[in-house]
């Protein structure tokens, strides 16, 4: 059994297929976007489907909050449409034959409870679709596409969102057109999200929570935060290794157009990007652009150097090199050195050292 | 033979044509969208009853459902305990002959487009509070709008052609179940070959404008997907 998030999604799901086999217990937060996260195969957009009911094979217990929508053991399972959801594909789902309106009133008109025409029209605005709305989906990029197809999903009340790499059918223009409104929908609104991604850039950027599939199975589950930093068990090593921290910006270097960026176990200067004072940021620090020295480097150009203490090193994908996890004033980060340099500089659990930080990426 | 046996096969066809193809039209729906989604074990069965009719000589068939329509016949049977009477060589008897006969020409092109469609609009319908009845008809029925018109152009063309059934099960009554075919035979038959060569052209001409239309149909849906 796994222990139930008050309001959250609990899953107990078995689906067996030939060569593979979807087998996942976990329970979800009630609010914000988990990130479901995973190589192509291991099992994400089945576990979607599966949480909608549209894989009806599969066995289990389903449950959001005090809503049971599937129980084999009871025989119980609540059909699709019954389900109060939103779902969207990965590649455009409108309905050719209506138009952007037709589309969004299709889910309004059949939605289970009464929604006023703010809701739709908040929807509407939400995704900055309010131009197209005579459109047909033949005259709409693939951009335009998902926005409609999130609003039509937003504007029936779903009580659980679920988002199918809506961004992986689009060029990285396009992606970069559509973020922001995912970041605006995560802020605005309080619905759970359960959003399916491959992109470690889109993790970083958008998730509260973190549940990471290999070959059907639950890898890792847990804030964001924490997954990304949890070396025992790494869960993305490799090119993608790294921490996600939040801070908020304490103060500006308008002769450098710097700014710093404190988060709880220090501070790192960005690139002023005209954020006020007291933003909420996210900061991700790849492990590959984090070096270590034993002594206070001096005359270095990397100028953000924080001092962190080793707990762990592990492998990482490549024999000559380690990840080193690092306590800074109980912050979580990871560096990336070769194991020569571990053993020139004596580096082991319990050193005391300089964690340089060349780059830092600041999401919004 | 005079004009007025023309002009009452002509509405004889035109009748027979019309209601044939709205009961096709009714049956073969259920059946494509039965055919493209299921996964029993009995689909090979029914899509190769289904297409039989194709593949048949008329008159067999024809020869079929007059003995099953027959007094004796287990249609007959069942006609005359519901009190519509026996429907061979009848108007009705036509039209069921019609409906099986042109079957395969309506439910192959509903089929296919029920297949092209995919399961993905449904499961969006389904996600979005649609019932599956209510998906079927909001959802599955406008995309295969042209299917279905290619269904109905062809089923009413096939039905106005027919000659083989017609005549086993219809025979050659005035009126009754004379259609344009069975006209152009019994001309011939009398060496009227000047009348004959009338209705002849007439259904070569309206069997091109029929063929025309649906080629239409078909790159105008093309171009919509």
């Amino acid at each position: 059994m796994t222990t139930a998030v008050a309001g959250g999604l609990s899953l107990e799901l078995m689906l067996k297929r030939e060569g593979f086999v979807l087998d996942v217990q976990t329970a979800l937060p009630a609010r914000g976007i988990t990130a479901v996260f995973g190589a192509s195969g291991s099992g994400k957009t089945t576990l979607l489907r599966c949480v909608a009911g549209l894989e009806t094979e599969a066995h289990g217990r389903v449950s959001l909050g005090e809503t049971l929508w599937q129980d084999s053991e009871r025989k119980l399972l609540v059909p699709t449409w019954q389900r109060r959801l939103g779902y969207v594909f990965q590649e455009a789902s409108l309905f050719e034959h209506l138009d952007v309106q037709g589309n969004l009133d299709y889910g309004v008109r059949r939605s289970s409870v009464p929604v006023d025409g703010a809701t739709l029209a908040a929807a509407i605005e939400l995704l900055g679709i309010g131009s197209l709305l005579q459109r047909t989906p033949q005259g709409l990029s693939g951009g335009e596409r998902q926005r409609v197809a999130i609003a039509r999903a937003l504007a029936s009340q779903p009580r659980l969102l679920l988002l199918d790499e809506p961004l992986a059918s689009l060029d990285a223009a396009r992606r970069r057109d559509i973020l922001p409104w995912l970041e605006r929908l995560r802020d605005e609104i309080s619905l759970p999200m359960l959003y399916v991604t491959h992109s470690m850039e889109e993790v970083a950027r958008l998730a509260d929570h973190l549940l990471v599939l290999e070959n059907g199975r639950v890898k890792a589950s847990g804030s964001a935060g924490e997954v990304l930093a949890s070396v025992e068990n790494p869960t993305i090593v490799g090119e993608e290794a790294g921490v996600l921290l939040s801070g908020h910006i304490a103060q500006h270097d308008a002769a450098w157009q710097l700014s710093r960026a404190d988060f709880p176990g220090g501070a790192l200067w960005v690139r002023d990007q005209g954020w006020p004072m007291g933003r909420a940021v996210r900061l991700r620090v790849l492990a590959r652009d984090v070096s270590l020295a034993i002594a206070e480097p001096r005359d270095s150009s990397i100028q953000n150097q924080l001092r962190a203490i080793i707990t762990t090193v592990i492998a990482d994908d490549h024999p000559s090199q380690v990840l080193v996890r690092l306590d800074c004033a109980g912050t979580v980060l990871l560096a990336r050195v070769t194991r020569r340099a571990l053993h020139a500089l004596n580096l082991a659990p319990g050193v005391s050292v300089w964690a340089l930080v060349k780059s830092v990426a600041v999401i919004g | 033979m005079s004009d007025g046996a023309v002009l009452d096969a002509v509405w004889l066809t035109l009748k027979l044509a019309t209601v044939s193809t709205l009961i096709l039209l009714l049956v073969a729906t259920p059946i494509a969208w039965w055919l493209a989604c299921t996964r029993s074990r009995l689909r090979a069965s029914v899509a190769a009853l289904v297409t039989l009719p194709l593949v048949l000589p008329p008159t067999v068939l024809g020869f079929y459902l007059l003995v099953a329509l027959g007094p004796e016949g287990p249609l007959g049977r069942l006609t005359q305990a519901l009190g519509l009477g026996v429907l061979s060589f009848t108007f009705a008897g036509l039209v069921l002959g019609s409906v099986i006969f042109s079957l395969p020409f309506a439910v192959q092109p509903i089929q296919r487009a029920f297949e092209s469609m995919g399961a993905r609009p449904m499961e969006v319908a389904a996600t979005l509070g649609a019932r599956p009845l209510d998906a079927f008809f909001s959802v599955a029925l406008p995309y295969a709008r042209p299917g279905l018109m290619t269904a109905g152009v062809l089923g009413f063309s096939h039905t106005v052609g027919e000659f083989g059934v017609v005549l086993m099960i219809g025979g050659n009554i005035p009126g009754e179940t004379r259609v344009i075919s069975t006209q152009i035979y019994g001309y011939v038959e009398a060496m009227q070959y000047n009348e004959a060569h009338w209705l002849a052209a007439l259904m070569v001409v309206f069997s091109f404008a029929v063929l025309f239309l649906v080629s239409s149909i078909r790159s105008r849906a093309g171009r919509l997907l």
